[in-house]
């Protein structure tokens, strides 16, 4: 929808526009075509300044078969956490949805996890699954040693998904929430008319209605889980044990301020925004034609 | 609802105390865990409900991670952060919703683009241009061979530096530059109708008296849900003030202070600290989402969608 | 001098697309002018140029001799009343009607004084210090009224006002404004598509249509002279007939199949082979006998009742011919009957261009 009122004025759009603008392009376009020069150059050993060297950032990071590792790992991570999450969270949405008496209490807790700090929640979580601590550590005491993230990589990784997961309710909540309200009631009454029980209707009537959102949370989480990653993987696991749960986000980081392998850490974040980029064109593509029931 | 299905509505019941059960859970060993005493926390298993020590372990936390400065620091940042995103992004939404002029969706693009990548694939760049903000204006004399003159007829060596590590401008400024909040406030100005700004204009008002006495008024709800949105999420950044603090003493936050309070490998489990010290930090931003749950809901999806 | 002058005016929104073609208009101090034309004819443009709130691409408008092309709205003192009344929400009544007042720094004992002043005028006194979402629609009319009188401005503009009130209190309104502009005597350009609300409130009609203006003139003239097809279609319910034709050796008008009209009436313009459009309204079809003179006989379609007489729809020689029948004689859908134009007025419109052919006496 265009406008038609419009204020006239030489100078003061550009005014009020111009802090923002100018953040924008000394926090992000800069740093964003900086790392652009990073993953196309190498730093000389013996100064000088940076050497173009083509695609050989990336074909040093494409050939190295533990980058491979951090990449399905990611993925794998990305995809369990998504779907946990958002699975979790879309059952609780339907649930609410039905407007039963008390509904509210439940539905403003469900929303809390969102404003809990991914460090917190580290914690919270290691000390949950600390194997000598007494909840999930309970187990070691029918089965001595059965629970040890500490040494076991995909216990370890298992614990930062359920962490990521977590934290991620109540966002997808809110969203599915949202959506399920935003169905005209009528057409859940014509279900009923058409003899479709509350569970049926909830397959056969909200889940299509709502797969937009659906879509669009789908990527944003998988988008999340793959940079978001960091303040919980650095409290519980610290990437250990044995690069169990290193993710790309994590591995940007320890390559480039652990290693000050610039070149190598830029390629590394050239490959993430691609990623995320093509996640998010996926969403527009989407929205373009985005199925219209009405 | 509809009809009456009673077996349906139990499941309804059930469904959601399971869900209340699994969302509440780490919440309630956090709590738990705060108020025992050691060899209580290091029972195995956990008790689940409460003792007496949780002053004891909150002032041990309070004092073992030094969280009295660090929650003056996370106080800066966050409302830096959320008053500056406010006024930054009402500005230039503004601007581009209400000026019409050639460069309007240049810019609305420009700024638009930066919602897809987040800081965290961009943070070795952007923390080297925190080491240095004035890079980008170096290296356009650089490259425009302004440097090499001025050297030549002056005998100047240009070298600008504004090294923003170790401040709260350097946290603070990279995490206004994203589009969140003017992508809200561009939504929301989209929505009023032209004729009351032609109204305003017949009135007799200029432009900022125009944002002053008729939008900042009436986009209050979307700046209390913006407020919200902001201070919660830069109250839990960790990895951006983490790179730009080397100075911890005096600039770190409270959620970079969480790991330090960890148990070490072989030290003593004192986990009830640490989850003393988890729950002082984790409530502020929680007592912000419970209070402003209904604007912030309402912003959330309208800032995403 | 003129309140309003517009000379040549034009609009264009690319360059390609004219939306307003020339229109040349003097409006004199105190007037009631009502742009009256269908959807999209360019009549809102043309007011909100005057407003300032669209640009001119060609010509001038002046405003009390006063050139206001390059103006900004403030500066033009115009006052406007827009179609959804355009309140602001998180401002009172009282707040609604003072901005103009408070921008243009206007101190507050003044402000006051003046605000509940032109409460009282429109009746909105005990309603002062609500905001416009706990009015009913009349009464946010009236706070949009009042927020124009506050300014005492030149000229007042009205941008289709009434049309989101129901019927009922739109008649009511349309009262109020009349009597307003009486006590007031502001210079008022009110523009609407609703052609009773524009022949009870002009003092001088400017018709409009597709960009260019038809007929500018006292409503009285316009409905009896109309310059143009156009405006003869336009203004009068039931529509004016008009019948497409030529004249024979006879001055008989030949229309339809071969239907013949027996025309007595436009002395002096009835040349033989003229080919015209012939008009004739409802009011001055009448039901006659079989063989009176000048009676055409035709197969009645269908009836309109009105109560106090009937719409006959009848089709006379394969034209559509419409006659207001106040008789009160019944008659059936398919029934024959007989009508005259003999004794009522007749308009000839040119069939090339549409506009009126004037008949010499």
């Amino acid at each position: 929808m265009e406008r038609r009122a419009y204020y006239r004025n030489k100078l003061l759009p550009w005014l009020l526009i111009a802090p923002q603008l100018l953040l924008v392009l000394v926090f992000f376009y800069w740093p964003t075509a900086q790392a652009l020069y990073w993953a196309f150059t190498l730093e000389q050993p013996w100064g000088g300044g940076n050497a173009f060297v083509g695609f050989d950032n990336f074909t040093a990071i494409f050939s190295d078969s533990r980058y491979w590792g951090t990449v399905l790992r990611s993925a794998f991570y990305a995809v369990v956490a998504t779907g946990l999450s958002m699975a979790m969270a879309l059952t609780l949405a339907l649930f609410v949805d039905r407007g039963l008496k008390g509904t509210k209490l439940f539905q403003s807790v469900f929303v809390w996890p969102y404003a809990i700090a991914a460090p917190a929640a580290g914690v919270a979580f290691r000390f949950m699954f600390s194997p000598q601590a007494g909840l999930i550590g309970t187990i070691n005491q029918v089965w001595p040693g059965i629970w040890d993230p500490s040494t076991v990589g995909w216990q370890a990784l298992l614990m930062v998904i359920v962490a990521h997961a977590w934290l991620g309710i109540g966002y997808n909540f809110v969203f599915f929430l949202a959506a399920l309200q935003m169905i005209p009631r009528s057409v859940i009454e014509a279900g009923a008319m058409d003899g479709a029980r509350p569970f049926r209707r909830m397959l056969d009537l909200q889940l299509p209605l709502i797969a937009p959102t659906t879509f669009f949370l789908l990527i944003m989480n998988l988008i999340s889980s793959f940079t978001d990653s960091f303040g919980l993987i650095d409290t519980l696991t610290e990437g250990g044990p044995n690069d169990a749960t290193v993710v790309m986000v994590y591995k940007i980081y320890f390559d480039g301020f652990k290693g000050l392998d610039y070149s190598g850490a830029a390629a590394q974040s050239i490959v993430l925004m691609l990623l995320v980029i093509s996640l998010t064109f996926i969403q527009f593509k989407w929205v373009e034609k985005k199925i219209h029931y009405a | 609802m509809i009809e009456r299905s009673p077996l349906f509505n139990a499941i309804t019941y059930l469904a959601m105390l399971i869900g209340l059960v699994l969302v509440l859970l780490p919440f309630w060993v956090v709590f738990i865990g705060a108020t025992l005493s050691l060899p209580e926390v290091a029972r195995v298993p956990l008790q689940m409900w409460p003792s007496d020590q949780l002053f004891q372990n909150i002032s041990a936390a309070w004092i073992r991670a030094d969280l009295g400065p660090k929650m003056i620091n996370s106080l800066v940042v966050a409302v830096g952060v959320t008053v500056g995103k406010i006024v930054i992004a009402a500005l230039s939404a503004f601007s581009i919703v209400f000026f019409n002029y050639r460069a309007r969706m240049v810019f609305f693009w420009l700024i638009f683009i930066t919602l897809m990548l987040p800081l965290e694939v961009r943070i070795v760049p952007t923390y080297a241009i925190a080491a240095n903000a004035l890079s980008p204006v170096q290296a356009l004399l650089d490259v425009t061979g302004l440097t090499g003159l001025v050297q030549q007829l002056g005998g100047v060596q240009i070298a600008l530096n504004w090294n923003l590590l170790n401040s709260y401008e350097g946290m603070i400024l990279p995490l206004i530059a994203t589009a969140t909040g003017t992508f809200l406030y561009r939504q929301f100005f989209m929505t009023i109708p032209d004729e009351l700004v032609e109204a305003a204009k017949m009135d007799g008002s200029r432009p900022m008296q125009f944002f002053v006495d008729v939008l900042v008024p009436l986009s209050r709800t979307n700046m209390l849900a913006l407020a919200t949105i902001m201070f919660v999420s830069t109250w839990n950044q960790y990895l951006w003030p983490l790179l730009v603090t080397t100075d911890r003493e005096h600039f770190g936050t409270v959620v970079m202070q969480l790991k330090a309070l960890v148990p070490a490998q072989n030290g003593t489990p004192d986990w009830n600290v640490t989850m003393a010290g988890a729950l002082i930090i984790m409530l502020p931003p929680l007592l912000v989402v419970a209070v402003m749950q209904r604007w912030f809901v309402r912003g959330l999806i309208t800032k995403d969608k | 001098m003129a309140a309003i002058s517009i000379r040549g005016v034009k609009k264009r929104y690319n360059p390609k697309a004219l939306v307003i073609h020339g229109v040349d208009v003097e409006i004199e101090k105190g007037e009631f002018v009502v742009i009256l034309g269908p959807s999209g004819c360019g009549k809102s443009t043309l007011l909100r140029m005057i407003a300032g709130l669209e640009e001119i691409s060609e010509g001038e408008i002046a405003i009390a001799g006063r050139v206001v092309n390059d103006l900004e709205p403030r500066e033009r003192g115009c006052a406007m009343v827009f179609q959804n009344y355009a309140l602001y929400p998180h401002m009172t009544v009282r707040q609604n009607i003072g901005y103009s007042l408070k921008v243009s720094g206007v101190p507050k004992a003044e402000r006051d004084m003046r605000v509940v002043n032109v409460a009282r005028i429109v009746a909105l006194e005990p309603y002062l210090d609500r905001r416009p979402a706990e009015l009913s629609g009349g009464q946010r009319q009236r706070v949009a009224m009042a927020r124009a009188m506050v300014r005492s401005p030149e000229v007042f503009l009205f941008d289709e006002p009434l049309s989101n009130l129901d019927a009922k209190l739109r008649v009511a309104m349309r009262a109020e404004i009349r009597k307003l502009h009486r006590d007031l005597g502001v210079t008022s350009v009110f523009v609407t598509h609703d052609q009773n609300e524009a022949m009870t409130l002009a003092d001088k009609l400017i018709i409009m249509n597709a960009g260019r203006v038809e007929q500018i003139g006292p409503p009285a003239e316009v409905y009896h002279r109309p310059a143009s097809r156009f405006v003869a279609d336009f203004i009068g319910s039931p529509a004016m007939n008009l019948l497409e034709g030529q004249f024979d050796d006879h001055g008989q008008f030949v229309h339809g199949t071969g239907g013949r009209l027996v025309v007595e009436q436009l002395n002096g313009v009835r040349r033989p082979g003229l080919r015209a459009v012939l008009g004739v309204r409802p009011e001055d079809v009448r039901r006659t006998e079989p063989h009176a003179p000048g009676a055409v006989s035709g197969t009645v379609d269908y009836i309109e009742e009105l109560g106090s007489a009937r719409v006959i729809h009848a089709d006379v020689a394969g034209s559509r011919l419409v006659a207001v029948d106040a008789s009160g004689v019944s008659l059936a859908p398919g029934a024959q009957v007989h009508l005259s134009v003999a004794s009522g007025v007749l308009h000839l419109f040119s069939l090339e261009s549409g506009q009126r052919i004037e008949q010499t006496h």
